[in-house]
């Protein structure tokens, strides 16, 4: 009984660090994804319109900064248990389809002139956002 | 599908994490799979059944 008490303990570090460890790794590279974002975003306007080389290289350590948070995001999804990843995947086929079906509505309320602006990307961005972290929440709620 | 896992697991007087963490869930599922609210894989059914050194029809059954 003892020895599996010690190889339960052993397991109870090794799964839940582990768990942790990609949890911490994913925030780190959405952190600074977003952070690389604003500044490729932002830099034109505080810097000044010649400064091709600079914008550049801060779209592309932008690039690196979303496939470093894309390679985490599957590391992180892998590693999660079965009823998890069955509330991920329902959040994120939600989002999609939320995403697809609002966008292109969006995008022909502003072909049609029914909207007073441009339809914009972030838009789209935050819709998909939303509907993906309630569809999370809900998934949650609903095993617990 | 109903289960045995709460008297299980009260029998050898382990809490709910502790179950969870040995067999590499959350508590959350868990709490889940014993409330009868989630399904476990076959994998895992296997694996809850080795763990109580017991057959799967013997921690688990059919509520039809």
């Amino acid at each position: 009984m003892s020895i599996k008490l010690n190889k339960m303990e052993n397991q109870v570090s090794t799964w839940t660090n582990r768990t942790r460890k990609n949890t911490v790794q994913l925030a780190s590279w959405t952190g600074a994804w977003v952070v690389t974002m604003a500044i490729a975003a932002f830099s034109p306007k505080f810097i000044g319109a010649d400064s091709t080389l600079l914008f550049t290289l801060t779209i592309l350590v932008n690039l690196v900064a979303g496939i470093g948070m894309i390679i985490a995001n599957i590391k992180y999804i892998r590693a999660l248990d079965e009823m998890q990843k069955k509330i991920q995947l329902e959040a994120m086929g939600i989002a999609l389809g939320v995403g697809i079906v609002g966008g292109l509505s969006y995008s022909l309320l502003d072909t049609t002139n029914l909207i007073a602006g441009d339809a914009e990307i972030s838009g789209l961005v935050i819709l998909i956002s939303l509907s993906y972290l309630t569809a999370i929440m809900v998934g949650h709620f609903r095993y617990q | 599908m109903k289960n045995r896992l709460k008297v299980l697991r009260a029998e050898r007087d382990m809490t709910q994490a502790q179950l969870a963490d040995a067999l590499e869930v959350s508590r959350q599922t868990m709490n889940a799979i014993e409330k009868g609210k989630f399904d476990p894989s076959l994998p895992l059914a296997f694996k809850i059944s080795r763990f109580f050194k017991l057959a799967i029809e013997d921690i688990f059954h059919d509520e039809e």
